[in-house]
């Protein structure tokens, strides 16, 4: 596919997308403002995550794509078959093997190392944006670091439902300075966030781009008396039998009967051969 | 058991053959070519060409033909080339003075220099069915109108100019930015209000500019001018140190004038909204003008009486359709993953009340 570019972006796009990546890195959290492009696939099905692996991705780089922890749901197909008609790189489902690894809605159950970079697809990276629509608005509370809304929402969860009800897109702060919308993961996944990978995030509709660089300190908010739970189905996977991982329920039947499995298929593949493994 | 859900591959390709097949159609029917979408549904390749942000009827044809007539698709497919384009350079703004008008009109001038050009409208049609045009095809009926074109007409505002009773646009001078090129902050400039507003969706400008109308910050426009024709282009080369022509664009221009603004000490004055599309395109730039008009309360010192035309942010975050589209048609896409979390909240905050009712009870 000689007509594009590597990666489909031109070089200067890509240098922008590059800077607003190291701006971002530089500033854990904060939303930096970009100038998404229209990409071929919609806005809304990962044009910011697209964006950011292709100013990220080199020709040596080996790639993986994921949609709700799978390789082969079809926007995950369609997105990975992009790259790989539009840069040539290699591609792969297993996490290990891969040095960068588009994301949608999950965190790899496989931890990641520090050679690798996870990126993240945002619908809304505004955590606050349900508390107030105003970008305007929006702005200005964090740069004067006026997170009581969001404190205050939290509590009426608690008030109203006995429990913080929010249970994906839960947001965090990063560095003890900015809240942030890890994007739509659930929040099982959270603890997840400090670790050794790079951690972009790329918004395309909403033009932000965000990151995290390894190791970066990020809490999932709470109170002292409702503490953060990373909560899962109590439940064992069906096929590989780890106990540890996100599942997703399967209905198997008419009656309604159902399963659990792993949310990451990778996991489950890998693990399903050695059982006693995962079920440690 | 449980079947895993692999093949997804496989159902994508299945998909995209099936959507070509569905694209043809009945094979018994002739092809349609892209030269006569672009001859024939010229209307709508000019709205391609103005949302698509990207003057070009035969791509917009074919744009056409490949979303099988679905105009934000095909939109779609315009932006998403658009993006791989180089920019080399920019032209110099287009002088609409110049144009060769094969359309203008005035709602606010009874006779004005180079008088009225009704031009090719629908607006005195009668809205009735043309059975004809389906039982014998067009070419038989077809009577030479007069083409006449008028080239160098004055704009209708330039005479109001000329007693200073309508408000004058200060020129600045400022290179403008670019929607495209630099991510929107806010508040924008009038230069990025108008970006988005001429390459934002149709209905959606039409919707906002209507609410105007209907009293969601009225602003009393008229049509001062109207007008609809072809336009040259021009760029300054370095090398050469000079500007060429290196081609024309048709567009469809609209100025509005509106009510007046003044004080005790500054004598009232009419003021304008502004509206310019790509294409022959009256419906999208008269709301254009509208609505360019309501978001200009701050600079002509009205109150911000809290409508959604007077909404900066409201109106520019929500105009694009293909952002729209994307982000509303994404739901689409499998979500099991998040629901999942929600079911197990649900549960757990359903067991909790359930037992705390129980307790109730027991009491």
């Amino acid at each position: 596919m000689n007509e594009y570019n590597f990666a489909y972006l031109d070089e200067q796009t890509k240098r922008m997308i590059r800077r607003a990546i190291l701006k971002g890195l530089a500033v854990p959290g904060y939303q930096v403002p970009f100038a998404s492009r229209e990409m071929p696939m919609p806005y809304g099905w990962g044009t910011g995550g697209v964006q950011v692996s292709a100013a990220t991705l080199t020709p040596d780089d080996t790639f993986k794509v994921i949609d709700q922890g799978a390789d082969d749901t079809t926007n995950a197909i369609s997105i990975r078959k992009f790259f790989e008609k539009t840069a040539g790189v290699q591609v792969t489902e297993k996490t290990s093997d891969a040095t960068v690894i588009q994301t949608r809605h999950r965190i790899p159950e496989t931890e990641l190392s520090e050679d690798q970079i996870l990126v993240y697809q945002v619908p809304i990276p505004e955590p606050l944006r349900f508390l107030e629509p105003s970008e305007v608005e929006t702005r200005k509370m964090h740069a004067l670091e006026e997170y009581g809304l969001m404190h205050v929402k939290l509590y009426e969860d608690i008030s109203r439902h006995g429990a913080i009800a929010t249970s994906y897109a839960y947001p965090v702060k990063v560095e003890g300075r900015y809240v942030m919308d890890p994007s739509p993961i659930p929040k099982f996944d959270n603890p997840k966030m400090e670790m050794a990978a790079i951690q972009l995030f790329g918004a395309g509709r909403e033009q932000r781009i965000y990151a995290l660089p390894p190791f970066t300190k990020v809490v999932s908010l709470d109170f002292d008396d409702y503490p953060f739970e990373a909560s899962k189905a109590d439940h064992s996977c069906e096929i590989c039998g780890a106990s540890h991982t996100y599942l997703d329920e399967v209905i198997v039947d008419d009656d309604g009967n159902r399963i659990f499995v792993c949310s990451d298929t990778d996991y489950c593949a890998t693990h399903a051969s050695k059982p006693q493994e995962a079920a440690e | 058991m449980y079947v895993a859900v692999k093949g997804g591959e496989k159902a994508i390709d299945n998909a995209h053959k099936w959507l070509d097949e569905k694209r043809r159609g009945d094979l018994d029917v002739a092809e349609l070519e892209v030269s006569q979408i672009r001859e024939q549904l010229a209307l709508g390749v000019n709205r391609v060409m103005a949302e698509g942000s990207l003057y070009d009827p035969d791509l917009a044809a074919l744009a056409i033909k490949q979303s099988r007539g679905d105009l934000i698709e095909a939109i779609f497919l315009i932006r998403a080339y658009r993006t791989t384009l180089a920019r080399f350079g920019n032209t110099l703004p287009i002088r609409t003075e110049t144009m060769s008008c094969i359309r203008r009109i005035s709602a606010t001038f009874k006779d004005a220099p180079g008088g009225q050009i009704l031009g090719p409208t629908f607006d005195y049609t009668h809205r009735l069915l043309d059975f004809k045009l389906a039982a014998e095809g067009e070419t038989k009926h077809l009577a030479p109108a007069n083409h006449e074109l008028a080239g160098h007409l004055p704009h209708i505002t330039s005479y109001l100019n000329k007693e200073d009773i309508i408000q004058t646009e200060p020129n600045t001078n400022e290179p403008p930015q670019d929607l495209t090129r630099q991510p929107l902050e806010l508040p924008a400039g009038r230069d990025l209000r108008l970006q988005a507003l001429t390459r934002g969706d149709e209905g959606f400008i039409l919707g906002m500019a209507y609410s105007t109308q209907r009293g969601y910050g009225r602003n009393h426009p008229f049509v001062g001018e109207l007008r609809v024709g072809d336009v040259v282009v021009e760029m300054e080369i370095p090398e050469l140190g000079f500007s060429i022509e290196i081609g024309e664009i048709e567009v469809t221009e609209c100025e509005t004038v509106n009510q007046f603004t003044g004080s005790k000490t500054q004598a009232p004055q009419f003021t304008r909204g502004y509206g310019l599309v790509f294409g022959h395109s009256e419906r999208k730039s008269i709301a254009m003008a509208l609505l360019d008009r309501a978001l200009r309360w701050q600079e002509l010192g009205e109150d911000n009486v809290g409508v959604p035309a007077q909404d900066e942010e409201f109106v520019l975050y929500h105009s694009d359709n293909i952002q729209a589209t994307g982000f509303l048609e994404h739901i689409k896409l499998p979500h099991y993953v998040d629901f999942q979390s929600e079911l197990e909240l649900i549960r757990k905050l359903r067991r909790d009340v359930q037992s705390n009712a129980h307790e109730v009870s027991e009491q």
